[in-house]
């Protein structure tokens, strides 16, 4: 587990990536967080006043219970959760073994739209942090 | 282990609250949280079954203010102290920087405070931690009660049952008073600081 230190290089592209797939899209915040509970990058669309230090905490416990739960009926993982609410929604979705991605959205966005997104800034971000690894 | 924000200069310090069922680990926690309140910019996290047992963990974030420039932000967790619930305190665990050992000095606790402290040693060893190495302090909470009549181990005991091998920092507390409360989690504070900075040197 030796991801400790990312680059500020890493960490700007990052934040482009979730700026251009996420922020723009309308998603009112975007964190990655690790699966100890460590918020590595946060962006919101300066509006939102989310508490994100508690928010990490709780959404690491609250997927690590996911995967617990996936282990007792059969399957390796469950790599995406979906809360939603009346006006806000949670969208949780795994990027490796290690880091996972949180949007907040509000109900203007389709689920399928932002999932569509979150796929590609996906992709996007792991070519970036397996260069961390290397 | 600490993440580290090169861009935004921010280290962010985890710190468990270990111990036995009902040893004062939330108490602990709610007692810095009411005596730091305006260092605390967030509110106190506890997930609790109906009868204010812990579920699965409380959780407390603070700003200790900067090292060399780098905003510290330390994030206190404790753990379910029931003994069923092993599976989550593993979890909680999990990239832990610090660790605090809260002790029940409570004489009919004796084998209980053991137990838990060697089952955090196999915890860690999960994790590819050792407790040998890893910050430390241990607390023997509840010593207030010796005032009411109720049996406590000495010190001298405690020490020998769970400190004789590891020879950490350790303390006489009591959560409920705020007795040396602040003192235990100033000195896992200053050890896991020295610890990453080592870490990273």
């Amino acid at each position: 587990m030796n991801y400790g230190i990312v680059s500020q290089e890493q960490l700007e592209q990052i934040d482009t990536i979730l700026s251009s797939k996420l922020i723009k899209l309308g998603v009112d915040c975007v964190i990655i967080i690790d699966m100890a509970g460590n918020i590595i990058t946060a962006k919101d669309n300066g509006e939102s006043k989310y508490d994100v230090y508690s928010f990490a905490a709780l959404a690491a416990g609250n997927f690590a219970t996911v995967d617990a739960m996936a282990k007792l009926v059969g399957e390796a993982e469950f790599s995406l959760l979906f809360h939603k609410g009346q006006e806000s929604n949670i969208h949780f979705s795994k990027i490796d073994d290690e880091l996972l991605l949180i949007s907040m959205f509000g109900k203007d966005i389709s689920l399928g739209f932002l999932r569509l997104n979150v796929v590609e800034a996906i992709e996007q971000i792991r070519t970036v942090w397996e260069g961390n690894k290397t | 282990m600490s993440f580290i924000n090169l861009k935004e200069k921010v280290v962010q310090v985890k710190i468990v609250y270990y111990g036995p069922g009902r040893c004062g680990k939330t108490t602990n926690l709610e007692y810095i949280n009411r005596k730091f309140r305006n260092q605390i910019q967030s509110e106190m996290v506890s997930l609790k079954t109906h009868g204010d047992r812990t579920l699965f963990f409380d959780f407390l974030p603070f700003d200790m203010g900067k090292i060399k420039g780098y905003d510290i932000k330390i994030q206190l967790y404790t753990v379910p102290g029931q003994v069923k619930y092993n599976a989550t305190r593993k979890l909680v665990l999990k990239g832990v920087d610090g660790v605090v050992f809260v002790a029940d000095a409570m004489e009919k606790q004796r084998e209980k405070n053991i137990r838990s402290l060697n089952q955090l040693h196999q915890n860690l060893q999960s994790y590819k931690e050792s407790i040998f190495k890893l910050p430390l302090v241990i607390q023997y909470n509840k010593i207030d009660l010796k005032e009411h009549g109720v049996p406590i181990l000495p010190t001298a005991v405690l020490r020998k049952d769970l400190n004789s091998r590891l020879k950490v920092p350790d303390f006489e507390a009591s959560a409920i008073t705020g007795y040396n409360v602040a003192a235990t989690l100033k000195k896992i504070i200053s050890s896991t600081v020295v610890s990453i900075q080592k870490k990273l040197l």
